[in-house]
């Protein structure tokens, strides 16, 4: 089974939002779609799926046109598409054991029972569910489940395959054995798969391409690797975990609120730097001494837990720094409280705005 | 755990109207029971009236039920898939019946199977007449108990919602494959209790028998038709009337009891 080639534009009206996104796959090319939430990423998807119709646009997947409008309208239903979606919720048929949850869309298909029958039991022990095929969904763990929806989507062969957020509803550690399972699942059967996220690690690990779409509109699109490097948005340079700071450059200088940095090739114009948390270092801000190079004053203005200590979030401009918790605790800092940054230029990017 | 968790907060003077509520319910049903003459019991239930009686109600019964499946499912469906609007509109329709008194329903009934009505005047020409048969009988009731059937299977179908039939036709199912393997069997513990339901109104049915099919011993002469004939006979005693209602009263805790074992297990 191979996958074929998404090709799609997509232009859905919801009431006060107008989704405007396009978006391709290679045949056999995991994209991953990224957003804010409410960005339009599970629109996007229900539309592919053939949930809701386009108001404008195309889906073509290989030769085949499952939508196209205005002009000659045409929409397949979703049962005709050979594209399936995959939700937060597993959607397992709860009346129906792991093993006829497999097999129902292939025994829809026309497969014989037999047939369908060993396919089935082969797909449960391939995505590690061996021995459980008699169990109902509601004895399953919620992994077990998504390993279920998941072997029940990629037995049928789906030209397409639509994952929404897949593994948001799991636990860490449950999300990274499933997000391995996937991986391998996708790369061996060769599906063309579009994954809605919000996780940069889905992305980096299932993904080859990246679509960032905020406020219903593509914001940056191509290579996973690419994308988070040059962060064209606040959003995604919180995904990939990167300070994003827009300021102007003037000569051979780069500014922004009290923070000004030395900027080789130089210019006029908008440019933002792009800049780890960990490579701020964070000081009192005692009042008569004077700034060094690459040092401001800056104000707490939020602390946020992280797995790997705290983000104290400053301003102005807005900058995070990360810190280990009893250094927050040393330092005193509350929101409010002046701080004095230092940034190493040499571990700033500058891009264009 | 705290054996008191599960109780809740529910203020302990309101056990008195419940109890009271309770043997409302029951004390009348014992005391039926208790009067059952047991020495002619066995003459009054086998005596053939009440043999025709019985099977005419349980046939009557099965054929109406029958007929609400195969009606009130494709009627549940339309409603519950309709938007709020329509839907709340085909709700009210439907549930005029079931707050209408028998008797209207019957005499409506009447009117326009009657042979003075224009549907009655069609069916007379080709030399059908309903009034005061055993279809009569099946009419008056599927027009009772459609209402309960109707109701339990569309709150079923609109809980469960779309969301499994979408998946369903995602992983290729067209329409026929996704309401029978989806559709009707999530939607099974609200049918099966639809049917209770249907078939409990069904061969309780009175009124609205009385009036269109009338009392036709053998014909349209159902159970509870039966029971008033016996209880208003002149000169008879009470003894029959009470001896087929006990038997209607097993007949029905049987069903029940057959419908329980039947039940599917319960999704979820």
């Amino acid at each position: 089974m191979t996958g074929v080639a998404l090709d799609a534009r997509v232009v859905v009206e919801r009431p006060g939002f107008v989704l405007d996104v396009a978006l391709h796959a290679a045949a056999g090319e995991v994209v991953a779609v990224m957003g804010p939430s409410g960005a339009g990423k599970s629109t996007l998807l229900g539309a592919l799926a053939g949930l809701a119709p386009l108001r404008e646009g195309h889906v073509r997947l290989g030769e085949r046109v499952l939508d196209a409008a205005p002009g000659v309208r045409t929409h397949v239903t979703p049962s005709r598409r050979g594209v399936v979606l995959l939700g937060q919720d597993p959607r397992l048929f709860p009346h129906l054991s792991a093993h006829e949850n497999v097999a129902f869309g292939l025994l829809a298909r026309g497969i014989p029972k037999r047939v369908a029958g060993v396919e089935a039991e082969e797909w449960l022990s391939r995505v590690g569910l061996d021995g459980m095929g008699l169990r109902r969904p509601a004895e399953l763990s919620g992994g077990q489940q998504q390993r279920v929806a998941i072997a029940r989507a990629l037995a049928t062969a789906p030209a397409a395959l639509l994952l929404d957020e897949p593994l948001t509803s799991l636990d860490t550690e449950t999300a990274a054995d499933l997000r391995a399972m996937l991986r391998e699942q996708l790369s061996a059967t060769h599906t063309t798969a579009v994954v809605a996220t919000h996780d940069a690690v889905d992305s980096v690990s299932l993904a080859d391409g990246l679509v960032v779409v905020e406020d219903g509109r593509v914001t940056q699109a191509g290579r996973v690797r690419d994308v988070l490097r040059a962060p064209a948005s606040r959003f995604v340079a919180a995904v990939s975990g990167l300070n994003r700071v827009v300021g102007v450059v003037e000569g051979d200088r780069w500014s922004s609120g009290g923070m000004s940095l030395p900027c080789v090739g130089g210019g006029r114009g908008d440019a933002a730097a792009v800049f780890p948390p960990s490579s701020v270092r964070l000081g009192p801000a005692a009042e008569l001494t004077e700034l060094a190079e690459g040092e401001w004053l800056a104000r707490v203005t939020r602390l946020e837990q992280t797995p790997a200590g705290v983000r104290v979030r400053t301003a102005d401009p807005e900058v995070a720094v990360d810190l280990s918790a009893d250094r927050v605790a040393e330092a005193g800092l509350v929101p409010g409280v002046p701080v004095r940054l230092h940034l190493d230029p040499d571990g700033v990017r500058f891009l264009p705005v | 755990m705290n054996r008191g968790a599960g109780r809740g907060f529910v203020p302990q003077i309101l056990l008195l109207p419940a109890c009271v509520g309770l043997a409302l319910l029951v004390l009348p049903l014992i005391t039926l029971v208790a009067r059952v003459d047991w020495s002619t019991l066995w003459a009054d239930v086998t005596a053939p009236e009440a043999v025709s009686a019985l099977l005419l109600s349980l046939g009557t019964g099965l054929v109406a039920t029958t007929v609400c499946v195969l009606l009130g499912v494709p009627l549940a469906l339309v409603i519950a898939r309709s938007g709020a609007r329509l839907a709340g509109v085909l709700r009210a329709l439907v549930t005029v019946p079931l707050v209408l008194p028998p008797m209207v329903g019957g005499i409506a009934l009447l009117f326009l199977f009657g042979r003075s009505s224009w549907l009655g005047g069609i069916l007379g020409e080709w030399g059908i007449r309903i009034p005061f048969t055993s279809t009569a009988v099946v009419l008056a009731q599927t027009f009772v108990a459609l209402p309960f059937l109707v109701l339990a299977v569309e709150g079923s179908l609109r809980t469960t919602g779309v969301g499994y039939e979408q998946t369903a036709a995602a992983l290729g199912a067209g329409r026929w494959t996704i309401l029978r393997r989806v559709t009707l069997p999530l939607a099974a513990p609200g049918l099966m209790a639809g049917v209770i339901l249907c078939f409990a109104r069904a061969i309780g049915e009175f009124g609205a028998t009385a009036l269109f099919a009338g009392n036709a011993p053998g014909v349209t002469q159902t159970m509870p038709l039966a029971i008033y004939t016996a209880f208003n006979g002149a000169g008879v005693t009470q003894g029959t009337a009470v001896a087929l209602s006990l038997l209607l009263l097993v007949t029905a805790i049987g069903v029940l009891l057959l419908v329980r074992a039947w039940r599917p297990e319960t999704p979820r």
